[in-house]
């Protein structure tokens, strides 16, 4: 696995974007989305995803919740906060404008 | 996640396990569903779940850390206190007393002055009051008023505030039976509106309301408050509708109020209530005997803005009365009239209630919470300089912990622990010591026929109080040598050097010139509260109250003066019994009548005169002297016959000689047969006034003798205790006549003492906040010294050595504490000169500005200067060069 640091930003971007989309996903939801909506070019480890949870949870972006599921199972869910929903918009433009300007040097070099 | 969620997480640290175990295996389930194998699924998550424990144990650390450290520096606090145990001991004991000491004087005052009382919108009650000038420019206030005012008040106001008037409570006789079962209560007449008004609810029948206070005489009704049912009846059901007798009038219970509410004067509980339409004076606009409160409506006591209109209106309204009340005056000074009609009404918050004891008191107590105060500065600056020199010896264990990486906030942290435990214990000290003495002053303030009942109160405002208390002291005592001892160096500490000695006794000095100074103030402030109280007390009186017993006598119906000269023969033949006269009331014992009185038929002049009757044989059995005339006999009457004093002559005749002249007191007049020699009237304070004496035999225009219901026997008894024939004499007045009772039995000399109570109580309270001042502030000297003396042993080695004698050492050692004193003291001077101002109206026959008062406490503390340095010197003078070189 990679150092959490050097592929944070994005990761917690997708799972930011994900859980916007799809509020009330479970960890194995997030994982499954991340791979299903990129036609298999990004996998997210578990190894990552729960730590980079945790810690937008304690960023106080996403919260969790328990619920049961039909098999009986209880599931730990999360959504975003207002705070995450803040937090969503602010990462996306700074995605956009630093692929934007990366697109621009890998065309005009 | 919220500190709380952190913080509770500590406390469900399995659960919290066990939750992080549940997802992973949901996440496991999930996956082995979308045909993943659960093996690999597993060891992916292996390491996250690892995580995530870490991540978890790092809070509960984070938080239980916190915890644990607290309780680690208690436990190393405690560990100090206990090694330190002679400083300990010191600090935590002077604390407490200087705590204590705050708090039993804010029970005091909170009970007395600030405690709002137990109704319904205390916060919107006021009391009016006026206020004129005296000939000598002195503002006199009368917060009296006579009800046919108060009535035009009340009618002219009804729609801004609802007023209230209340006399004050006073002692009554009163039975439930005959006469032989006669027993006192307090009596208050109130407006029967003030029980709806102040929201007060029945806990047994019903209570008065403004039907029962309609028409003068015809509502013999009353109500008893909870305290006095509870003491008096144990709580009897079947009170209501019993009758009480009081005076010639029968009075039915209606009911007893629910709640702790005793009337509306703070140091006196009220037992009876009765409505103001039964008060003898009810319907009399000379006679002034309620006080007004005025319960102001939500609308006007919100905007505050209501406030003056109405004092405004409240005013006119006085004005007025009083204009048309002086028509009626003819023969007194029209300057004197001008100025009570000129007087300025006041309206005051009065949510604490209103007595006069409350008046009495309120500067004595403030002047005392100064006192206190300061005691408890002083003992701050003691302990912190304790503090400072016990940190000076732990330097090198703070630069240990320094240098192996504590950071400063975690030593001051530490060192406030410590500190905080140290006020904790004194507080806890401090508040037995005030809960055994707030009720010790109560009962010094009393005597025999005031008795003070105040409510002293331990609940959220004491709490509160005490809480603040300990938060201040730490702050006065413990941050500073806190952030002191944590700002060392660890290199030149652990060299073995003293990080920046200069700073910390400079700090040291500083505290003890402050001490100083406090110390200086109090015994400055309580010298004069001493030397006013003993020139009080040795004052010449002008009678002699030894061996004096006081008998007020009653009866039901009143008789003419010869049956109670016929009581005073017989009492003559009790053994024991020297001589024995009749008073309307005693002297000093507040009994007050004075009038203008008219000289040679010329207008009044401006000052009044007292007068009192008394019976033949007074003077004598008084030991006033008999300087001219001759004393009354059989026969003498008022009007008729009078004896002056010297001070009436003086007014009046221009000192020259009296007898055969004549005076008119209102209608009556006199002739004067005797003189005698100035004695105070109603109080020791006052310049004597003019006094005359008329016989207690009266007789109305007709010459028919009037019936008296009350006189004071006078009886000045052979043996050295008055009191011993108290019993005796009790029962022989019953048996002198039938109908005849003792009501009151004091001797003399205590009702000369209660004229000194405050100033007694002022004086011994301050003489010992002083003493604790002084003990403490010769601990803190000696303190310094001896820390400084320590630091420079090595200094006084080498000059010992190179032939420095004693009396250099000494100078050395204790140059600069001197010096410090001296500063303080005079700056104690300073503030001292600034604040005899305002506590001159409690002081008498003593000047603030007397070098003597300042004298006394530079002698004083010059002297514990001395005494605390002596052994330092001593200590200093036994070093031994050749030791001291060698130990180095």
């Amino acid at each position: 696995m990679k150092k959490p640091d050097s592929l944070q930003g994005t990761l917690d971007l997708l799972v930011l974007k994900i859980l916007s989309r799809r509020p009330r996903t479970h960890g194995y939801g997030i994982m499954a989305a991340v791979k299903d909506c990129s036609d298999d070019l990004l996998r997210v480890e578990e190894g990552s995803l729960y730590p980079a949870l945790y810690r937008l949870e304690e960023a106080g972006w996403i919260r969790a919740e328990w619920i049961k599921k039909d098999t009986g199972r209880r599931a730990r869910v999360y959504e975003l906060t207002a705070a995450g929903k803040k937090q969503l918009g602010m990462e996306e433009s700074r995605w956009l404008s630093a692929s934007a300007a990366i697109n621009q040097v890998l065309r005009t070099v | 996640m919220s500190l709380w969620s952190r913080v509770a997480n500590v406390f469900r640290g399995e659960k919290l396990s066990s939750e992080i175990a549940e997802e992973m295996d949901s996440h496991i389930a999930e996956a082995v569903e979308q045909g993943r194998d659960p093996e690999e699924a597993r060891r992916a998550l292996g390491r996250s779940y690892e995580q995530r424990r870490q991540r978890e144990i790092g809070h509960e650390i984070r938080t239980v850390r916190w915890l644990e450290l607290l309780s680690a520096d208690i436990r190393f606090g405690w560990k100090q206190l206990k090694r330190n145990k002679v400083t300990s001991i010191v600090a935590i004991l002077s604390l407490a007393l200087a705590m204590g000491a705050c708090i039993g004087a804010f029970r005091l005052m909170d009970a007395l002055l600030w405690r709002p009382l137990p109704v319904a919108h205390a916060e919107r009650i006021f009391a009016i009051s006026r206020e004129a000038y005296d000939q000598q420019g002195k503002p006199i206030r009368s917060d009296m008023w006579a009800y046919p005012s108060f009535s035009l008040m009340r009618d002219a106001v009804k729609d801004q505030a609802e007023l209230i008037a209340v006399s004050p409570a006073s002692r009554t006789d009163l039975t439930y039976s005959s006469d032989q079962e006669m027993e006192k209560a307090n009596v208050q007449y109130v407006s029967g509106s003030m029980f709806g008004a102040f929201g007060l609810q029945p806990a047994l029948g019903r209570l008065l309301t403004e039907s029962d206070d309609q028409k003068p005489g015809a509502h013999p009704y009353v109500v008893l408050s909870h305290d006095y049912w509870t003491q008096r009846f144990g709580q009897d059901r079947q009170v209501v509708g019993r009758t009480l007798r009081m005076g010639n009038g029968i009075y039915e219970i209606t009911g007893v109020i629910d709640g702790p509410f005793t009337g509306t004067e703070p140091g006196t509980m009220t037992d009876i209530f009765l409505p103001d339409m039964m008060h003898p004076a009810v319907t009399r606009s000379d006679s002034s005997w309620a006080r007004t409160l005025v319960l102001v409506k939500p609308v006007a006591a919100k905007t505050g803005a209501g406030l003056e209109p109405l004092r405004q209106k409240l005013s006119a309204i006085s004005r007025v009365f009083e204009e048309e009340r002086a028509k009626g005056f003819t023969g007194a000074d029209r300057i004197f009239f001008q100025k009570i009609i000129d007087a300025t009404l006041l309206m005051e918050p009065a949510g604490a209630g209103i007595s006069s004891l409350q008046e009495e008191y309120r500067k004595a107590l403030g002047i005392l919470a100064v006192l206190v105060v300061m005691v408890l500065l002083i003992a701050c600056a003691n302990v912190a300089n304790l503090k400072m020199a016990q940190s000076a010896m732990r330097s090198r264990e703070m630069a240990l912990r320094v240098a192996i990486g504590a950071g400063r906030g975690r030593l001051v942290q530490m060192l406030l622990v410590e500190n905080a435990m140290l006020a904790a214990l004194a507080a806890g000290l401090g508040a037995l010591l005030a809960w055994r003495s707030a009720p010790l002053v109560v009962s010094m303030i009393q005597s025999s026929d005031t008795p003070v009942r105040l409510l002293l109160y331990t609940d959220w405002r004491v709490l509160g109080f005490g809480a603040a208390l300990v938060f201040c002291v730490l702050l006065l005592f413990g941050v500073l040598p806190a952030l002191r001892a944590s700002a060392v160096k660890p290199v030149s500490a652990l060299k073995g050097g003293e990080d920046d000695p200069q700073s910390r006794r400079r700090l040291m000095h500083g505290m003890i010139a402050a001490q100083v100074a406090f110390c200086f103030l109090v015994i400055f402030i309580s010298g004069l509260f001493v030397r006013t109280f003993e020139s009080l007390a040795n004052k010449p009186l002008g009678f002699a109250p030894d061996n004096l017993l006081l008998l007020d006598v009653v009866t039901q119906q009143g008789q003419p003066a010869v049956v109670w000269d016929q009581i005073a023969d017989s009492l003559r033949s009790v053994p024991g019994v020297e001589t024995v006269a009749i008073a309307g009331w005693p002297l000093v014992s507040g009994g007050n009548w004075n009038n203008f009185v008219s000289v040679g038929g010329a207008a009044p002049g401006p000052i009044m005169t007292s007068l009192l009757a008394i019976s033949p044989g007074w003077a004598e059995t008084m030991k006033i002297p008999l300087l001219d005339g001759r004393d009354f006999r059989a026969g003498d009457t008022a009007p008729g016959q009078a004896i002056v004093n010297l001070a009436f002559v003086r007014t009046f005749f221009d000192g020259k000689n009296p007898i055969g002249k004549t005076f008119q007191e209102r209608e009556n007049h006199y002739r004067v047969v005797g003189l005698v020699a100035d004695a105070p009237y109603l109080n020791l304070k006052d310049a004597i006034v003019p006094v005359a004496y008329i016989p207690f035999h009266a007789v109305d225009a007709q010459g028919v003798a009037q019936a008296e219901t009350q006189e004071t026997f006078v009886v000045r008894t052979a043996g050295s205790n008055p009191l011993a024939l108290a019993s005796v004499l009790r029962k022989a007045i019953p048996q002198a006549r039938a109908g005849f009772r003792v009501s009151d039995l004091r001797t003399q000399s205590e009702v000369v003492r209660a004229q000194t109570v405050r100033e007694r109580l002022l004086a011994m309270l301050a003489a010992f906040f002083s003493f604790v001042a002084l003990l403490l502030a010769g601990l803190g000297l000696y303190g310094v010294l001896s820390y400084s003396l320590q630091q420079r042993e090595r200094e006084f080695g080498i000059r010992i050595a190179v032939g420095a004698g004693i009396g250099d050492i000494a100078w050395q050692a204790t140059s600069r504490i001197f010096l410090m004193v001296m500063t303080g003291a005079a700056i104690g001077a300073a503030l001292g000169m600034a604040s005899v101002r305002s506590v001159e109206t409690l002081l008498y026959g003593v000047k603030g500005s007397d070098p003597v008062t300042l004298a006394g406490p530079a002698l004083v503390l010059l002297v514990i200067a001395l005494l605390s340095a002596l052994p330092v010197i001593a200590r200093a003078s036994r070093i031994d060069p050749k030791m001291m070189l060698r130990a180095e």
